[in-house]
């Protein structure tokens, strides 16, 4: 069989041998359904769900905070990144304090954060916010630092303005450096949404898997899971779109 | 009259150009001392071994690195005023270096037209007139591509079509052809020699190559390392339009020889 398909059909049969694996374990070993439902099971709360508003409402709210609060990061990182990488003081007056945001594990903010702002969207795109903004913030730091500076010359020579140097060289270099931190950070912006409902508030997601873990409906609780997972993987195969088509040249110049 | 005549012809006074970088014992002195004129129009190659302070000398004329000592002008202007360039002074000044440094997320005639877009000029008029100098450099065809996709030589024809598409007055090579195999080097020096007789354009070459000094430029300028100075300048007395035989003949061959001797008595 040629390769092509086998990348294709061996996913999909490990998948379906997993499922059929599962189910067969459940009924053989009497596990309760409590525990771990079968995955039929969960299918028919799946079906079930996405035919009510409640699940649709509850996915709105928590794409809304994750994609606020990656954007929030987004801007964020990227506008630190390049002060710090263009004024060298300007970072190292901020090392300890980016130390420190790095060693802090953030999801622990979280409590504090629903204190300052509240129950609301808004603690949510904080916590978000917090998650996304390191990787993107980092890589940012990075790939201005490194903007090469034989390039520099050549817009030293053509006599550019610092505007024309930002759009013209600076950032074409950075982007897709900045653009692999924004896919980690997209995960993160959805884990930080995700938690910040658990802490507290009445929507979401996040709420609605805690809500549906306090009735014991287990099916539903697998079932929140699931669509958790198709958001996430949505909003990652959009920004890694975004990514491969900002960076094509980029590929091509490390093949070349 | 004779006095101003000749005034009016200077292009380029280096005088006393000293450059130390570090301070301290571990200071490195990169050129001491130098002293250079040029008339418009003239080809000059500084030619040397690495560490001789060529490639220094080239940076402080096209402003991309400060003199710790002396000055430099260009048709009458500083180009730096203690630590600052002058705008003015550089501004018409192109420059290659050794690698083509043409930019992966423009396309060949994006890079071209580069240089125009940062002075400004619209959008039309300036993809016209890189077209135009693209042309002239045989890169038709890749008009559209990415830099990426061209071969070494391809890319040094247009970051060479970029140095001239502003019809530049000055135009500053650090050994733009020296990663290039012979036979791709031998055709871009002759295209390079017929651009710069064409618009009259004063040249300054950095190379290491004692015959592409010889066959391309109305003077050589010997340097030496250690310390690092200006050991001689010859003419080279070849008529022009010059082809590649030239460096077949007799008188050519001597002055080659000439060269050799002076590098090595800088030694």
């Amino acid at each position: 069989m040629p390769e092509r398909t086998l990348k294709i059909a061996l996913p999909a049969i490990s998948v379906c041998l997993f499922l059929i694996g599962w189910s067969l374990y459940v009924r053989t070993a009497e596990v309760s359904a409590f525990v771990l439902p079968p995955p039929e099971a969960i299918l028919v709360a799946l079906i079930e769900m996405v035919q009510t508003r409640e699940l649709w409402d509850h996915a709105l709210v928590t794409i809304t905070e994750a994609v606020s609060g990656f954007l929030i990061a987004v801007a964020l990182g990227i506008s630190l990144g390049f002060i710090m990488a263009r004024i060298p003081p300007v970072e190292w007056a901020a090392k300890p304090f980016i130390v420190l945001l790095q060693l802090i594990p953030k999801i622990a903010l979280a409590p504090l954060f629903i204190l300052w702002f509240g129950f609301g969207l808004e603690s949510k795109i904080v916590i978000a916010a917090a998650l996304a903004f390191f990787p993107v913030f980092s890589n940012a730091l990075q790939a201005f630092k490194s903007v090469e500076p034989g390039d520099k010359d050549v817009f030293t020579i053509l006599q550019a303005n610092p505007v024309q140097r930002f759009y013209l060289l600076d950032v074409p270099s950075a982007l897709p450096v900045i653009l692999t931190g924004t896919e980690v950070a997209v995960v993160l912006a959805m884990i930080g949404a995700i938690v910040g409902e658990f802490i507290g508030g009445n929507e979401g997601l996040g709420y609605l898997a805690v809500a549906h873990l306090q009735n014991l409906a287990v099916p539903e609780l697998f079932a929140v899971i699931v669509v958790l997972a198709m958001v996430g993987l949505l909003l990652y195969t959009l920004i890694g779109r975004l990514r491969q088509s900002f960076s094509a040249w980029h590929v091509s110049s490390e093949t070349a | 009259m004779p006095f101003d005549a000749r005034q009016d012809r200077m292009e380029i006074n280096v005088s006393g150009l000293t450059k130390v970088f570090g301070d301290g014992p571990s200071a490195v002195t990169a050129i001491k001392n130098a002293d250079l004129t040029m008339e418009r129009g003239e080809f000059v190659s500084l030619l040397g071994p690495s560490g001789c302070g060529k490639t220094t000398l080239l940076r402080i004329v096209a402003g991309l690195e400060s003199p710790t000592e002396g000055t430099v002008e260009i048709r009458g202007n500083a180009v730096w005023n203690g630590t600052r360039r002058s705008a003015a002074a550089t501004r018409p000044v192109s420059m290659m270096f050794q690698e083509a440094r043409l930019f992966p997320w423009f396309t060949v005639v994006e890079n071209v037209a580069l240089p125009l877009r940062v002075a400004g000029v619209g959008r039309k008029e300036r993809t016209e007139r890189a077209t135009e100098i693209c042309e002239t450099v045989g890169l038709r065809e890749f008009l559209h591509h990415r830099p990426n996709a061209l071969s070494g030589g391809m890319r040094q024809r247009a970051s060479l079509a970029r140095a001239l598409v502003t019809e530049p007055q000055l135009l500053l090579l650090d050994e733009p052809f020296g990663a290039l195999d012979a036979m791709t080097r031998d055709a871009l020096n002759i295209e390079l020699m017929d651009v710069c007789a064409r618009a009259n354009v004063t040249t300054i070459l950095v190379t290491h190559s004692i015959a592409e000094a010889a066959f391309l430029s109305d003077r050589v300028v010997v340097l030496a390392p250690r310390p690092a100075r200006i050991t001689a300048m010859i003419d080279m007395p070849f008529d022009r339009p010059r082809g590649l035989d030239l460096q077949q003949s007799m008188a050519f061959q001597k002055m080659v020889g000439e060269l050799r001797h002076k590098l090595s008595e800088g030694e």
